[in-house]
C-alpha cells in the first residue's frame, strides 16, 4: 500500500503543477508571451508566505496578504515591462524573461537569504488521516488536491461558460479577431497576466508548508510547467489538466521504480510524446 | 492518346462538418493548360494546397507520373516535379532576386549538404537560376532585393523560383492577382509559353487570361464540379453562365 | 583581420590573471558562435545548449585518471563526438517542433541530463569531479604543447576560436548555409521547393551541438572542475543571452557578445566596485539585460553597424564579404 501513498502525492502534484501550468498556457495562448519568469512567481508566493506567516503568525492570514502583494507585484511587471514583449519576437521574450529571474533570485537572496525555510502547517489542518491498519495520510496534502480541485472546477466553469472565458478562448485562438470585436485586449491581457501570476503565487503559498522554501525553487518547477504546456498544447486548459495528472503519474511510476532516476521519468514521457504527437495532446492540427 | 501526367480522383476536404472540397476529380496533361475558375470560396486554393502538400486530403487520390502522392509532404512532392506559385506573393523579400532563384536550383543538387566549398562556386546551380530568371524576363534585375521589386515582377521571381525548380507541372494560383494590364499581358505570355513543355494548372478569376491560355475549363462552386470541359464548351454552358461568368450583374 | 592579431599579441602584455580570462572570454566564444549558428542563422531558439556544452565537459572529466593526465588525441574527439551525438538523438525528437515548443522542449532535456548527472552517482552527483591535470598533448613522445602553461593554453584556445570562425563561416557561404538561411527567412517556402527542411534543421543541431561540446571540453580543461550545473538553464540562459546581446546573424556578434558578458560579470562581482554587492552581481546583470533588451533591438553588433542593414541579406555578388 506504500502505491497508494505514492499515488496520492503523484495527484496531489499534479494537480498543484495544474495550477502553475494554467496560468503559463493561458498566458502564452493568449498573449503570445512566453514568460520564464513565471516560475518566479512561484517562489515570490512562497517566500510571501514564510515570511507573512512569521510576522502574522497564521498561514490563513499570509495567504489572502500574500495574495494581494503578488497581484501587486504582477499588475506592475505587466504594465512596465511585459506590455513590451507582445510585439516582440519569442527571443527577446525569453532574453527578457530570463533577465527577470535573475533579479528575483538576487532579491529573494538579499531579502531573505539563500537558507532553506520551513513554513508550519495550520494547525487546523496539521494532522493524518488513516487510510488502512499501518499508513496514514496527511489532511494538509488532502486540503492542497481538494483546493485545486475547486481552483480548476473554477476556471472550467469560467472558461466554458461564461462571457471572459468566451473572450479568453477566442483571444487564444485569433488575438487580431478578438480585438477587432471591440474586446478591450490591453484590459484583458493585463486580467490574464495578473490572473497567472497570482495564481503561480498561490500554489507557492499553499506548496510552501510541503515542500519548504528554497533558492530556485520556482526555476525547477518551472521547466516542468514547460513540459506539461508541451504536452497539453498551447492555450489548452484541458490539456494542462491531462498533461499535469500524467506527470504527476509518471512522476510516481519514477519514483515507485527507480528512485534515483525518477527525475528523468518526465522527460521520457515527454519523449515519447514529441515522438507520437509533436504538437501536444489536445491540439487538434 | 497520351497520360495525363497529374490524375485526380474523388479528392475531399472536411473542415469539421464543412466540405471545402467535395470529389473533385481531374486530369492535365504535358503540353496543356487547365483552367480552374469558379467564384471565391469555391475551394479552388484548397483544392491547389491539396496538390502541392500544403493540406492533407480527408480522402481521394492525387496520381502524379502514375505516383500516389496525395499524402507526400510537400518537399517530396516538389522533388517528383511540382511546382507551385501562390496566391500571396510568397517569396524570400530579404534575398536577392538571384539568390531567391539560386536556392530554388540548389534544391535539385544530388549531394545537398555541402558543407565547405562556396555556393557560387556552383556553375550548375546558378547557370539554371539565370535561365529561369530569363525565362521569366527578370534576367536585368538579378542583383536587386527581392522586397524592392513590383507587385508584378515578384510574380514573376515566384514563376521564376518553381522553373528554377525543373518541374513537369506547374500549380499556378491567381499569377495575376493585382497586376496592371501590361504585367498582365506580360505574364499571359509567359504562361502561354510555358504551356509548351509543361502541364499547368491555373486558377484564376481574369476570364480574358483564361479563354486564352485554357486548352481545358473547369469550373468549381461550393467545393464541387459544376461542368469541365473545353472553353467554349463551358462558356455556353447555361449552368455555368448563371452560376459564374453570365448575368448583366455579374462582372468579372 | 586586425582583431585576431590584437588577441595574438595580447599574452605578450597581460598578466596571467588576464591571459586567464582572455582564455575563458575565447571557450564562451567558440559556445556562443555554436550557439548563433543555430539561433541567428537557422532561427532556431535553443534554450537547452548547455546541454552539450555540459556532456563533453563531463566526458573528459569521466575518461580522465585521477592523478595524471588524459590524452588529448583520444579525449577532445571523443567529447566532441559524444556531444555530437547527444545532439544528434536530442535533436531527431526537438527538430520536428517549432515556434516556442521548440524553446521548451530543448530546455526540458537540458533539463533531464542534468537531473542525470545531479541525482545519480554517475558523475558525482552535485558534488562534481575534478580534473587534477589538464590534458596533455603528446607527438611520437614529445610534447609540443604544455596545456598547464597559461600561455601555451591561451594560444591553444585562440587557434581554435579562429578556426571554428573560419569553418562557421565556410559553412554559411556553402550551399548548406545558404538553405539554412532560406529555411530561417521562409521555412515553408523552402519545403515547397523541394528542400528536406528536417535534415537541414537536424544538421545544423548536430553541428552546433558537438562545437558546444569543443567548448565545453575547454571549459573543463581550464577550470579544472565539473559538476551539473555546466549543464543547468542558467547555462543555457546564459549562451542565449551571449548570442543576442552580441547580435545575430553575424558571426562576429557571438564573439563580441561572450567578451561582453564575461567582461560585465568580472566587473560586476569584483567588491572593489561594488561593495558587498558584488556577490549579488546578477541583480545588475539582470537588470542590465532589461533595459537593452527593452533598447537595443539589434543588439551590440547593431550599435556598431552604422550602415544599419538588414541582418539577413546575402549579396550573391559579392561572395568574399563576410556573411552579415
Amino acid at each position: 500500500m506504500f502505491y497508494l501513498i505514492q499515488l496520492l502525492n503523484g495527484v496531489q502534484y499534479g494537480l498543484l503543477l495544474f495550477l502553475l501550468a494554467s496560468g503559463l498556457t493561458l498566458i502564452f495562448g493568449i498573449m503570445g508571451i512566453i514568460n520564464l519568469a513565471h516560475g518566479s512567481f512561484y517562489m515570490v508566493g512562497a517566500y510571501l508566505a514564510y515570511w507573512l506567516a512569521k510576522i502574522t503568525g497564521s498561514l490563513w492570514l499570509a495567504i489572502p496578504l500574500g495574495l494581494l502583494i503578488a497581484l501587486a507585484i504582477g499588475i506592475v511587471l505587466e504594465t512596465t515591462l511585459v506590455s513590451r514583449l507582445y510585439k516582440r519576437d519569442h527571443l527577446y521574450q525569453v532574453l527578457l524573461t530570463f533577465g527577470l529571474i535573475l533579479i528575483f533570485e538576487e532579491l529573494r537572496s538579499i531579502l531573505f537569504g539563500d537558507d532553506v525555510h520551513g513554513v508550519a502547517v495550520p494547525a487546523l489542518l496539521d494532522y493524518s488521516v488513516r487510510l488502512t491498519d499501518t499508513l496514514s495520510y496527511p489532511v494538509y496534502r488532502l486540503f492542497i488536491t481538494a483546493v485545486c480541485l475547486l481552483l480548476a472546477g473554477a476556471m472550467v466553469l469560467v472558461i466554458h461558460k461564461t462571457r471572459l472565458g468566451m473572450m479568453i478562448r477566442a483571444g487564444s485562438s485569433n488575438r487580431e479577431m478578438t480585438a477587432s470585436l471591440g474586446v478591450n485586449i490591453r484590459l484583458l491581457f493585463a486580467l490574464v497576466f495578473a490572473f497567472g501570476t497570482a495564481l503561480a503565487a498561490f500554489a507557492g503559498m499553499i506548496a510552501a508548508p510541503i515542500s519548504s522554501v528554497f533558492p530556485g525553487m520556482g526555476n525547477q518547477i518551472l521547466i516542468i510547467c514547460f513540459v506539461v504546456v508541451v504536452i497539453g498544447g498551447i492555450g489548452s486548459i484541458n490539456g494542462a489538466m491531462i498533461a499535469s495528472l500524467a506527470i504527476g503519474f509518471a512522476d510516481t511510476l519514477g519514483k515507485v521504480l527507480a528512485p534515483e532516476y525518477s527525475g528523468i521519468a518526465v522527460y521520457l514521457l515527454m519523449a515519447v510524446i514529441l515522438l507520437w504527437r509533436p504538437q501536444g495532446l489536445a491540439n487538434k492540427t | 492518346m497520351i497520360e495525363p501526367i497529374l490524375q485526380v480522383r474523388g479528392l475531399s476536404k472536411n473542415f469539421g462538418g464543412l466540405a471545402a472540397v467535395d470529389d473533385v476529380s481531374l486530369d492535365v496533361k504535358v503540353g496543356e493548360l487547365h483552367a480552374l475558375i469558379g467564384p471565391n470560396g469555391a475551394g479552388k486554393t484548397t483544392l491547389i494546397n491539396m496538390l502541392s502538400g500544403d493540406l492533407s486530403p480527408s480522402a481521394g487520390s492525387v496520381l502524379f507520373r502514375g505516383i500516389e502522392m496525395a499524402h507526400l509532404a510537400p518537399e517530396r512532392r516538389s522533388r517528383l516535379g511540382v511546382g507551385r506559385s501562390y496566391q500571396k506573393v510568397n517569396i524570400f523579400p530579404a534575398f536577392s532576386v538571384l539568390e531567391n532563384c539560386r536556392l530554388a536550383a540548389q534544391s535539385r543538387e544530388p549531394r545537398p549538404f555541402n558543407w565547405l566549398r562556396d555556393a557560387i562556386s556552383y556553375d550548375r546551380v546558378l547557370e539554371n537560376a539565370r535561365r529561369a530568371l530569363a525565362a521569366v524576363g527578370l534576367a536585368n534585375r538579378a542583383a536587386v532585393i527581392a522586397a524592392t521589386l513590383s507587385h508584378g515582377e515578384q510574380r514573376q521571381l515566384e514563376i521564376a523560383m518553381s522553373l528554377a525548380t525543373d518541374p513537369q507541372l506547374l500549380l499556378l494560383d491567381e499569377p495575376l492577382a493585382g497586376m496592371g494590364t501590361e504585367e498582365s499581358l506580360n505574364m499571359v505570355e509567359l504562361i502561354g509559353e510555358l504551356t509548351a513543355n509543361h502541364a499547368i494548372l491555373l486558377v484564376e478569376h481574369d476570364m480574358d487570361a483564361v479563354f486564352r491560355l485554357a486548352q481545358v475549363l473547369t469550373v468549381m462552386v461550393n467545393g464541387k464540379i459544376l461542368a469541365s470541359g473545353a472553353p467554349e464548351a463551358i462558356r455556353a454552358n447555361r449552368e455555368v453562365q448563371s452560376a459564374y461568368l453570365g448575368g448583366a450583374d455579374e462582372s468579372l | 583581420m586586425l582583431s585576431a592579431l590584437v588577441l595574438a599579441a595580447f599574452p605578450l602584455i597581460g598578466t596571467t590573471f588576464y591571459i586567464q580570462l582572455g582564455a575563458k572570454i575565447m571557450i564562451m566564444a567558440i559556445f556562443a558562435l555554436s550557439l548563433d549558428l543555430l539561433v541567428g542563422h537557422t532561427g532556431l531558439v535553443s534554450l537547452g545548449h548547455a546541454a552539450y556544452f555540459g556532456l563533453a565537459a563531463y566526458v573528459l572529466a569521466l575518461i580522465s585518471p585521477k592523478y595524471e593526465a588524459a590524452s588529448l588525441w583520444l579525449t577532445l574527439p571523443l567529447a566532441i563526438v559524444a556531444a555530437g551525438l547527444a545532439a544528434l538523438i536530442i535533436g531527431f525528437l526537438v527538430v520536428r517542433t517549432t515556434g516556442v515548443y521548440f524553446i521548451m522542449v530543448t530546455l526540458a532535456f537540458a533539463q533531464m541530463l542534468y537531473s542525470v548527472f545531479h541525482d545519480t552517482k554517475l558523475g558525482g552527483g552535485s558534488d562534481g569531479i575534478y580534473i587534477t591535470v589538464r590534458p596533455e598533448l603528446t607527438v611520437a613522445g614529445i610534447k609540443p604543447l604544455d596545456l598547464e602553461n597559461p600561455v601555451q593554453f591561451y594560444y591553444f584556445v585562440l587557434l581554435l576560436m579562429i578556426a571554428v570562425y573560419v569553418l562557421l563561416s565556410r559553412v554559411l557561404h556553402a550551399p548548406f548555409g545558404r538553405a539554412l538561411a532560406g529555411i530561417k527567412a521562409n521555412e515553408s517556402r523552402m519545403r515547397s521547393i523541394g528542400f528536406p527542411v528536417f535534415a537541414y534543421k537536424l544538421g545544423a543541431f548536430v553541428l552546433a551541438g558537438a562545437l558546444a561540446g569543443l567548448a565545453g571540453y575547454l571549459a573543463a580543461c581550464q577550470f579544472g572542475f565539473v559538476n551539473p550545473e555546466i549543464l543547468a538553464w542558467h547555462q543555457s540562459g546564459t549562451v542565449l543571452m551571449m548570442v543576442i546581446l552580441g547580435g545575430m546573424g553575424k558571426l562576429h556578434g557571438a564573439v563580441l557578445g561572450a567578451l561582453a558578458y564575461v567582461l560585465l560579470q568580472e566587473f560586476l562581482s569584483t567588491p572593489a566596485l561594488l561593495g558587498a554587492y558584488a556577490k549579488h552581481w546578477q541583480l545588475a546583470m539582470g537588470s542590465l539585460i532589461v533595459l537593452v533588451v527593452l533598447a537595443l533591438p539589434e543588439g551590440l553588433a547593431g550599435l556598431f553597424d552604422r550602415h544599419g542593414r538588414s541582418f539577413q541579406r546575402s549579396d550573391s555578388n559579392s561572395a568574399s564579404e563576410d556573411l552579415e
